[in-house]
């Protein structure tokens, strides 16, 4: 009975998994009519790059962003929906509609609201002094890209909080507040640690999501502009691979990318999970 | 936790795409009977795309043999590596459509294309060089003479300007030169226009076009027609002259930069910005959309550089032949081709979509219908091609040329948003260049 998911895990994860780790050490023309063995080159060649070295920072800065405000964003929500009485059922599923919004077009989505000219939210900005204008300023570029991502991810986080929030026994909640806690002594010392398992959960999910589902959306909203602001280390694999035909730099950039990944989900089951409560 | 998602992202086309391809190919060849399906991937949209349909509808028709089937594959790039993808799976389309930045990649994958001369020759056809105008065909032509793509959708840069805008600044000559350009734009400034500059494809139309308007080179080796080891060379006082005008302008409020594709075209034809520097294919979006009198003019240049104006370069796209398919399905492709090169089909092309006439004869008969007087300045994109070309000016043929002009377009807006100078720019452009070029000479099998 195991046999069709061992295969269906072998086609889908280790093939494509060991062609990529093949393809690092090559480089070839887009026709892959010639095959150049390099050995580490491509390695090297990314490692010198100061620009490469560069997209690092701009990948952490945009997944702890992105995390960060994801997870406090949707927790928040989630909290006041739990409590909401009238007009929940609206409320939650006016929440969880974004997520049906494919990537792309909620990078286009945001460019069109946050269009230097012709934007509803760099009109308002205007209105408060600020010159809006992510197509040269890096710093607003960023701030454009976590928005939209954050707002993509904030309905998923925000099921599963509310899940979380509803399983918490009234009881427990009851008793907090006979022995006079307020709202946020309860949130913080009952609520909380009983969500851990939830929030480390999304934690995981929303590490990946920024890391890798992200890119969509940078595509449409910057194109990893203006000057290489917002490339994130996912976005060059698919710019490199997908627009430039470079396979071998884009299969090195990618095993990189998968180490990374494998030390963050250790990290994040080794000391984390620790704190967690079941 | 699945931490391998990643790292079948590069593979993913041989895989799954092949997979789409192979049954997209079943489904499409199901119908078909007694004709050959000839498959044409294109990239065109909207107006176009309905044209190209035409085109296509238009073919089939006029004879029974064969029948061309073309398919929207999504923008340029997206298209090409499809193509490149569906080759590698043994599955490739007759027909594909590469936009001029893939052209040197193409050329040097010696076998998977079939070049347009020997298709035509093979499928018993005349075939004419003299007949094509030599600037466009002459981009994909190899440096011993061969044409090896049909060039389809050709275009250059030219200078577009809001007549009634000028008339409320007062401004009564259209601008020729740079300095002209900036004159004017302070008089736009001053009569309430809060952009009056934009450009569409920076690095195409300040760099490329630039360097072959004004007759100097852009790369050695012929701006890389000689082969493909060649390199940069825009670190120039006149490209640094240039660049950091432009930044001057983006300081003074006077140049808004839109971004390193076509979206400084919509910000003319909306009204927001006076002049533009756009591809002479915009016109027909622009004439729909514009609610103003407008004007085109040759792109500006600097009249104190000897030799200028020489030429514009194209952009656009041309057809590639794909080989692996059976030799009888040629004929059809062949055949194709010469219905699309007639006088007639190449007029109405021309004149609908602002891309450039392929053939002489079909720039004669436009201007004898009189489709010049009637709508002025869409001839101005021939006039700019039409002279005879120089080896600075024949055009920018670069491997790796994608992702050059994507450098062009960061160091440009480190430029804008001040951060660096032009000649830190330019420096940085050249160095960055250079190693793409230097890795694409490793792999052109020339």
């Amino acid at each position: 009975m195991l046999a069709p998911q061992i295969a269906i895990v072998l086609v889908f994860f280790y093939w494509p998994a060991v062609q990529t780790l093949v393809q690092s050490v090559f480089i070839q023309d887009a026709f892959g009519g010639s095959l150049q063995f390099v050995g580490l080159e491509n390695f090297e060649m990314l490692f010198a790059d100061e620009l490469y070295l560069n997209s690092f920072r701009v990948t952490a800065i945009f997944s702890v962003a992105v995390t960060l405000i994801g997870l406090v964003a949707s927790l928040t929500l989630a909290y006041f929906a739990d409590r909401a009485i009238r007009g929940a059922i609206a409320f939650r599923t006016l929440l969880i509609v974004p997520y049906a919004v494919a990537p792309a077009i909620v990078g286009v989505l945001w460019v069109f609201l946050f269009s230097p000219s012709l934007g509803v939210v760099s009109h308002w900005l205007r209105h408060v002094g600020v010159q809006w204008n992510h197509l040269l300023d890096g710093n607003h570029a960023m701030i454009l890209v976590i928005i939209a991502a954050v707002w993509k991810q904030i309905s998923y986080n925000f099921i599963f909080f509310l899940a979380g929030l509803q399983s918490i026994p009234k009881s427990l909640i009851e008793a907090a507040a006979l022995d006079g806690a307020g709202a946020w002594r309860t949130f913080r010392s009952v609520i909380f640690p009983l969500l851990s398992p939830t929030t480390f959960f999304l934690l995981v999910i929303n590490v990946v999501y920024a890391f890798f589902d992200t890119f969509a959306i940078i595509d449409t909203a910057t194109g990893g502009g203006p000057a290489k602001a917002t490339e994130i280390l996912v976005y060059k694999v698919f710019y490199d691979g997908f627009k430039a035909l470079d396979l071998g730099s884009s299969a090195a950039q990618s095993v990189i990318l998968m180490s990374i990944v494998i030390v963050l989900t250790v990290v994040q089951f080794r000391y984390i999970e620790r704190r967690v409560n079941y | 936790m699945n931490a391998s998602v990643p790292t079948h992202l590069p593979s993913w086309p041989r895989g799954a795409l092949s997979a789409a391809v192979a049954t997209a190919a079943l489904v499409l060849a199901m119908p078909a009977s007694a004709q050959t399906e000839i498959q044409w991937w294109h990239s065109m949209t909207s107006a176009n795309n309905d044209r190209v349909n035409a085109l296509a509808e238009g073919f089939n028709k006029s004879q029974s043999e064969y029948r061309v089937v073309p398919i929207y594959k999504g923008g340029y790039a997206e298209s090409m590596t499809a193509g490149i993808a569906a080759f590698r799976a043994g599955n490739a389309p007759h027909i594909i459509q590469i936009f001029e930045v893939g052209t040197a990649t193409m050329m040097s994958a010696k076998g998977a294309i079939v070049p347009v001369e020997k298709l035509m020759k093979d499928a018993g056809l005349k075939f004419d060089r003299q007949a094509y105008v030599p600037a466009v065909a002459g981009y994909y032509t190899t440096s011993d003479g061969q044409m090896l793509s049909f060039p389809f959708n050709s275009s250059t840069t030219v200078f577009y300007y809001n007549k009634d805008a000028f008339a409320k600044a007062g401004i009564d000559k259209v601008p020729q030169t740079w300095p002209e350009v900036a004159a004017a734009a302070g008089k736009l400034k001053a009569s309430g226009f809060a952009c009056a500059y934009t450009t569409s494809f920076p690095s195409w139309v300040h760099l490329e076009s630039f360097s072959a308007w004004h007759n100097v080179p852009f790369a050695t080796e012929q701006n890389g027609f000689g082969g493909p080891n060649a390199r940069l060379t825009i670190d120039t006082p006149l490209h640094e002259r240039h660049l950091n005008n432009l930044a001057q302008w983006a300081r003074d409020g006077w140049f808004q930069y839109a971004g390193r594709g076509a979206e400084g075209d919509s910000k003319f034809a909306s009204g927001e910005c006076a002049m533009g520097t756009a591809s002479s294919a915009a016109y027909a979006n622009i004439k729909r959309n514009a609610e103003f009198d407008f004007g085109i003019a040759r792109l500006p240049y600097y009249s104190d550089v000897q030799g200028a104006p020489q030429n514009t370069v194209i952009g656009g796209a041309s057809l590639w032949v794909m080989a692996g398919r059976p030799a009888a399905e040629y004929k059809g492709v062949a055949r194709f081709f010469e219905f699309l090169s007639s006088p007639e089909n190449q007029a109405a092309w021309h004149q609908g979509t602002g891309y450039l006439p392929l053939t002489l004869a079909a720039y004669e008969l436009t201007k004898q219908s009189g489709f010049y007087e009637k709508n002025p300045g869409t001839d101005i994109s021939v006039e700019q091609m039409i002279v005879k070309t120089t080896d600075k000016s024949r055009g920018i043929r670069l491997g790796n040329f994608l992702q050059i002009r994507d450098v062009n377009h960061e160091e440009m807006e480190s430029l804008f948003a001040g951060k660096q100078t032009a000649k830190q720019a330019l420096q940085k452009m050249t160095t960055r260049g250079n190693d793409l070029l230097a890795r694409f000479e490793r792999t052109a099998r020339n």
